[in-house]
């Protein structure tokens, strides 16, 4: 185990499978000579090269979409966008071209490419570069989604992703750029896609916590144990897709209580689809309904006092955790057998 | 149009083949049509009769590694590339010999084997991707070259001028070639282009231009040869316009209120088929007998099509899932939301990718056995006859 912080871990997984493979290519703006935006590539132009390590002019939807070719022939390449909201810009290729090709064409040929890029608010960065949109990229068969929440998943699960014969969209959260964690050493320590990390057990309420919403969450189940003697179980489920579903439905089963937590918007979210796929398939072990805690349903405000409120804490967390037990009390005939 | 004397005939094999393939293209395109109006084939059907000259004159100045891509307007440009008629035909009817596998349908062509990198739906869609295969190229330090075409009304998107930049700022070896067929749909060049000069469109961005007659096949092979070596050698892109005509509607649904019979026959005399077969006649490369066999072999290949197209039946319903991802067996969850039916496929497992050296041009009709195996009871099941 080596202490480092989620920036670096990328910046290590980059530069290991970069080493390890010579057909990945990284591509994207000021990523080489300014050493990317949020830092992530510091150091890779000097070590790698402008072959590999290249700069690109503002040009989303055709970065990507050279990122798309190049895979279709045979290279490995890694796009950086600067914020998630720039890849609005690309959804052309990223959609339509990226995720559609290897069906489209019958199988003929793969597209192994991944899109890195950060998410997030609580910058005062507004309308423009401070939202969650996993959601919009879930949506879309054919395209893997990863939202690691910690350095060793940023590392394990990139790894996985520039390995990976699928696109990937990767999505980093711009607040866990500068927080340490433990990391596995070894150049083949990878975390697999479509398997989720229990972050902390607990037998009273599950929380699923999605992308920088797993550390919220385990910060709202330490308040949950230590004021309120409540015992949550946090999951991270790591990719959205693949979607590790069998281990939030054991915890479900185990629990019979579920709270869905998201940075994103509330309609047609990451939770709204978790929360149907929860009762669909465990709606007889729910005691209450799956309650959800998203950002706010309003573009991202610049003023901090409203950014702050526009999207989850840990204090709204606990008070989902405590209504939804709550709830299961009030309407739980006395004495029902589970 | 040129200034220039006429080019030279090639050799008279060559010029016999050309002339072939252009008729194959016209020929394949009239009965798709016909195909059409019968119903067998589903969704726009975007047909590229006058092109000819334009599709078989720029392909045949790439060699055999080098890649074409296209657009929705692109059955030519798999069948001059060698794709067989069966297989285009039968994508064209949703079949499973398709050669998307009837994924595609008419708009997304594709043959890996033949280096066609396919025809896309998106306009200006291909470009960013024609630059990324050229880029791949240049890395592994291979001579291929990208050929991507596209219409007048691509070069007013976004990617012309993002990959225009890009190809010349990074020296990716792609020949750009808008077809200038005067139209964008029902809008005319003049008004959907400020700049009508369209070879001149890249000069800002760091592409030099060149012009051919896209109604000439002669011309058209040799600027575009000229074009391909350069940028074989310079490593540099370029930005060609073929000035062409389509001769009939933009889809099979137009009414073509946007220009006059007078302005399509006066194009027509032009027709890039029977001006070529003139001049091959004139010049003793064949007899008039010889044009009326070629003429004749290419109906009979496209009849061959169709009964082939007909016979090939439709995908399996459980090869939906199929291919939406490369399956790994050992990572779970690729599809967790339940479906009804708990029968449906949930996509194949993985075969490893066809990344072998380009194909022989043979003229037997690709058996995608995979989609065949998936494919052997689902010909009556979908209805789409009817
Ligand atoms: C992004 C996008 N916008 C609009 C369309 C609808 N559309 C299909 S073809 C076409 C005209 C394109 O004209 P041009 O590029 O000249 O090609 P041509 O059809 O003449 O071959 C349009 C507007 C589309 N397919 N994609
Ligand atoms: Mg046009």
């Amino acid at each position: 185990m080596a202490g480092m912080r989620y920036r670096e871990a990328l910046n290590a997984a980059l530069r290991e499978e970069l080493a390890r493979d010579q057909s990945v290519v990284l591509m994207g703006e000021d990523i080489g000579v300014f050493g990317g935006a949020f830092k992530v590539t510091d150091g890779l132009l000097a070590e790698f090269g402008e072959k590999r390590i290249r700069d690109t002019p503002i040009s989303e939807n055709t970065i990507v979409g050279i990122g798309v070719g190049a895979a279709m022939t045979g290279l490995r390449p890694v796009v950086e966008l600067m914020t998630i909201n720039f890849a609005l810009l690309a959804f052309d290729q990223i959609v339509n071209h990226a995720a559609h090709i290897h069906y489209m064409f019958g199988g003929q040929v793969r597209v192994p490419l991944v899109v890195r890029m950060p998410q997030g608010a609580g910058h005062q960065l507004g309308p423009t570069h401070s939202h969650c949109l996993e959601a919009l990229f879930l949506h879309v068969p054919g395209l893997l989604v990863a939202v690691p929440s910690t350095a060793a998943d940023a590392k394990g699960l990139l790894k996985s992703a520039i390995r990976e014969e699928n696109p990937v969209i990767f999505i980093e959260h711009e607040s866990l750029y500068g927080v340490r964690g433990e990391v596995p050493e070894g150049e083949d320590e990878l975390v697999p896609f479509g398997l989720a990390r229990i972050a902390r057990a607990g037998s009273d309420v599950t929380i699923v916590g999605v992308s920088r919403m797993a550390v919220t969450a385990e910060r709202a189940a330490e308040t949950l144990a230590s004021e309120h003697g409540v015992q949550a179980e946090v999951i991270d489920p790591r990719t959205l897709r693949p979607l590790d579903l069998e281990t939030i439905l054991v915890s479900v089963r185990k629990t019979n209580h579920c709270v869905i937590v998201e940075e994103g918007w509330p309609h047609g979210g990451v939770g709204a689809n978790l929360a149907a796929l929860v009762s669909e398939q465990a709606f007889d072990d729910l005691d209450a309904p799956v309650q959800r805690v998203t950002g706010a349903d309003v573009p991202m405000p610049y003023s901090k006092p409203l950014e702050d409120i526009a999207y989850p804490h840990e204090p709204q967390i606990v008070q989902a955790a405590l209504a939804c037990l709550n709830r299961s009390k009030q309407s739980a005939p006395a004495g029902a057998a589970r | 149009m040129p200034d220039s004397p006429a080019p030279a005939l090639p050799e008279p094999d060559v010029a016999r083949e050309w002339l072939t393939t252009m008729t194959l293209i016209r020929r394949f395109e009239e009965r798709a049509g016909e195909m059409y109006a019968r119903a067998k084939v589903g969704g726009f059907l975007h047909l590229s009769i006058g092109e000819e000259a334009t599709i078989v004159g720029s392909a045949r100045a790439l060699r055999e590694e080098d890649y074409l891509i296209s657009t929705y307007r692109s059955h030519g440009h798999a069948l001059v590339r060698g794709t067989p008629p069966e297989n285009v035909m039968a994508e064209l009817f949703g079949r499973v010999d398709g050669c998307s596998g009837g994924r595609g349908g008419s708009m997304h062509m594709f043959d890996l084997a033949r280096r066609f990198m396919g025809g896309y739906g998106i306009v200006g869609g291909n470009l960013p991707i024609a630059a990324g295969i050229a880029l791949a190229s240049d890395y592994k330090g291979t001579e291929e070259v990208t050929l991507c075409t596209f219409g007048d009304g691509a070069s007013n998107q976004g990617t012309f001028g993002e990959t225009l930049n890009l190809a010349a700022l990074w020296k990716l070896p792609v020949v750009f070639m808008v077809t200038n067929n005067q139209f964008g749909m029902g809008t005319a060049l003049r008004r959907h282009s400020a700049v009508t000069d369209l070879q001149r469109k890249g000069e800002s961005l760091g592409v030099p231009g060149m012009r051919c007659d896209g109604m000439d096949v002669l011309d058209t092979f040799a600027v575009l040869s000229e074009a391909v070596e350069r940028v074989r050698a310079d490593r540099s892109p370029v930005l060609v316009e073929a000035i062409t005509y389509r001769f009939r509607g933009h889809s099979m649904a137009d009414p073509e209120q946007y220009r006059s019979k007078e302005e399509v026959a006066h194009w027509r005399e032009r027709d890039p088929l029977p001006s070529f077969a003139a001049r091959l006649i004139e010049e003793g490369v064949i007899e008039e007998d010889e044009r009326e066999r070629i003429d004749a072999e290419a109906i009979a290949k496209v009849d061959r099509a169709v009964e082939f197209a007909e016979a090939s039946p439709f995908p399996a319903p459980e090869s939906l899932y199929d291919d939406v991802y490369v399956l790994d067996p050992d990572v779970r969850g690729w599809y967790s939301a339940p479906t009804s039916e708990e029968s449906a496929g949930r996509g194949r497992e993985a075969t490893p990718p066809d990344t072998s050296e380009p194909a022989a041009n043979d003229e037997i009709p690709q058996q995608l056995t995979h989609a065949l195996a998936a494919g052997e009871d689902g010909r009556e099941s979908t209805g789409a006859e009817a």
